[in-house]
């Protein structure tokens, strides 16, 4: 049951994420994207993050995904031109992206034995044990960051107003 | 043997609550036809059965059987994906409400689908997912009215779903948890003065979640997004036959569910308002099924509101509704959760 | 039966190196913009998935802010998008190539 939704959703994930590379529209790219954001909600709930997989569809799929759509249908984009791309990018980046990315399995794999496994409910983390945490001990960075929403909400402000 | 009998039971429920949830939604509209009617001294609907009581049957008759007109212009993979969305998103929703007592069969919860920790989140998860079918259709219909309609309402939901947001953080401060059992069984115990709405002293915040559910579900006074005397109708100006019903459909789904919402968090759920005045009366399936009949009745009062409003108020001006959003209801939200932190932290 | 930690690690590896070829090969500024957050999803993952394997709650915690910066930076990286598109008319990288409107 456990390793069934897994693999569902991470297939999902995947299929996703490949096809908000593979598509030419940026409309496309970001339903793609939003599709990935839903599935990794539901892996954060076979994970026991509760609070979490919730918090990601509202700020992700229901926040910032929202501006997304929103900007490219004010802006109108069309689809992508093809133009070629830096070179460095394809001859270094590529091949750099596949070994990072075997380095970063290589390094998982090998270690798979002291990972063990999880399942739903080993472990769950209620909305409770979260803001325990986030109101007592992390009081000040959490103040800190909605003086960071401030800041981002007058320069977005700023940035989109017309000037006369 | 028994997890058979449970998924069943459980299938079962899903299929019960939702067959009773779209008549709802079918009724609903006769029920808004009915009272508009009469508040514009007209009769409503009245031919189709007694006092038109079989309309909503003939209405969906003729939406399924309209030719499904495709418009050569649009975008078509997301035209047809867009009213999906909307009354997927609407339906959702209806899955985490409690209607009565926690009463089980077989190990099966009779009166809510799901019992989650997080029932409140997944309401409001889903209630902003729910603009991506608005959003969508308007911007895949090709249509300067479809798109207009659609900016509106995506920049209107988003900007009042923080209000609503904000509006029930008192009641969730009051009852600790995030459950909307938990959030019940809290108003349950002194009849009507244990409500959130009087002695939970949430009054202003049921007020602000009112305004702002007005215009989560595009309704009259802030139905900008399809005001009919300007963008033709808004965003589905350019959908026929059944999509033009799912987009229906969804709007009354979401009007349902947020009454829904409203009982449960600020009237007392399926607790009645007299407490405990008078003794119980009746068996068991009396004592079961009373309780449910506060909650409809609840409901029921919150959709007549909801006519009633449409029939009486005029519409806002854009800037209007967004000043109204953002200047009015926002900061009377942000001191509605200070006030009531204080009043919990010093008297909780 | 467990799903291996593993696995939840691989595919959180898998995703950010689907978010960098994105960021290095998309020419949509918006595309571009939306491979970045990808990545934060994939970082995300690797970090609840972290805080399951250790029983702890600051690994949630950090996602928790993650998300923060993510809506903060989104918010503004969609003005910059605009006032770009505003003065430029484009929203192909190749073409803003000024660091200045």
């Amino acid at each position: 049951m456990n390793v069934a939704v897994f693999i569902l959703f991470a297939l999902l994930c995947l299929g996703g994420a490949l096809n908000l590379l593979l598509q030419r529209h940026p409309i496309n790219s970001a339903l793609s994207l939003i599709v990935v954001m839903s599935s990794l909600s539901v892996l954060y709930l076979l994970l026991g993050a509760e609070f979490l997989a919730l918090a990601q569809i509202i700020v992700y799929s229901g926040a910032i995904m929202v501006l997304f759509v929103f900007v490219i249908m004010l802006l109108n984009a069309g689809e992508e031109e093809r133009t070629h791309g830096s070179r460095a990018a394809y001859l270094a980046g590529i091949p750099g992206v596949l070994a990072l990315f075997a380095v970063l399995a290589g390094t998982f794999i090998t270690l798979r034995l002291s990972f063990g496994g999880t399942r739903l409910g080993s472990f769950l983390v209620t909305t409770g044990d979260l803001s325990r945490v986030l109101f007592r001990d992390l009081l000040l960075p959490f103040e800190v960051t909605s003086v960071l929403i401030l800041v981002a909400i007058l320069g977005a402000v700023v940035l989109a107003r017309k000037e006369h | 043997m028994n997890i058979l009998i449970f998924i069943l039971l459980n299938l079962l429920k899903v299929a019960v609550v939702t067959v009773i949830f779209l008549m709802a939604v079918a009724y609903t509209v006769l029920l808004e036809r009915k009272l508009v009617g009469r508040i514009q001294n007209r009769w409503g609907p009245s031919r189709v059965g007694p006092f038109g009581l079989l309309q909503p049957l003939a209405d969906g008759l003729k939406l399924f059987l309209k030719e499904d007109l495709m418009p050569t212009a649009v975008f078509r993979p997301l035209f047809i994906l867009a009213p999906i969305i909307a009354l997927s998103c609407a339906l959702i929703s209806i899955g985490v409400i409690p209607f009565g007592e926690n009463i089980r069969w077989h190990g099966v919860d009779m009166f809510q689908i799901a019992d989650l920790n997080i029932g409140l989140l997944v309401i409001l998860g889903v209630t902003s997912v729910g603009i991506y079918g608005i959003a969508l259709s308007g911007w895949s219909s090709n249509n300067k009215y479809s798109l207009l309609g659609s900016l509106r309402s995506s920049a209107q939901m988003v900007s009042y779903e923080l209000a609503l947001g904000l509006s029930v953080i008192g009641v969730v401060l009051r009852t600790g948890s995030l459950r909307l059992r938990d959030i019940v069984n809290l108003q349950n115990t002194h009849g009507i003065l244990s409500w959130n709405i009087f002695g939970g002293l949430q009054i202003v915040a049921f007020f602000i979640y009112l305004c702002a559910a007005f215009a989560e579900t595009n309704r009259t006074p802030f139905d900008l997004p399809e005001a009919e005397s300007e963008l033709t109708a808004g965003y589905h100006t350019e959908y026929s036959s059944m999509k033009f019903a799912m987009f229906f459909m969804a709007e009354y789904a979401n009007m349902i569910t947020v009454g829904c919402v409203a009982t449960v968090l600020f009237l007392g759920g399926w607790s009645s308002p007299f407490g405990s005045l008078f003794p119980a009366f009746g068996g068991p399936l009396v004592q079961a099924l009373l309780p449910v009949f506060w909650f409809v009745l609840k409901v029921f009062s919150f959709l007549f509101l909801y006519v009633w409003v449409r029939g009486t108020l005029p519409r806002f001006r854009y800037d209007q509704l967004m000043g109204f959003g953002w200047k009015f209801l926002l900061p009377i939200a942000i001191v509605n959760v200070m006030a009531t932190s204080l009043v919990l932290a010093f008297h909780g | 039966m467990t799903v291996p930690i593993v696995w939840y690690l691989v595919l959180s590896a898998a995703l950010f190196c689907i978010g960098v070829c994105g960021f290095l090969i998309k020419r949509n500024i918006i595309t571009i913009f939306m491979s970045i957050e990808l990545m934060l999803n994939a970082v995300n993952l690797a970090f609840v998935t972290f805080a399951n394997h250790w029983h702890q709650v600051s690994g949630q915690i950090f996602v928790f802010f993650v998300m923060v910066v993510a809506a903060a930076e989104a918010a503004v990286g969609l003005a910059i998008i605009i006032s770009l598109f505003r003065s430029r008319n484009t929203l192909n990288v190749d073409q803003i190539d000024l660091m200045k409107l």
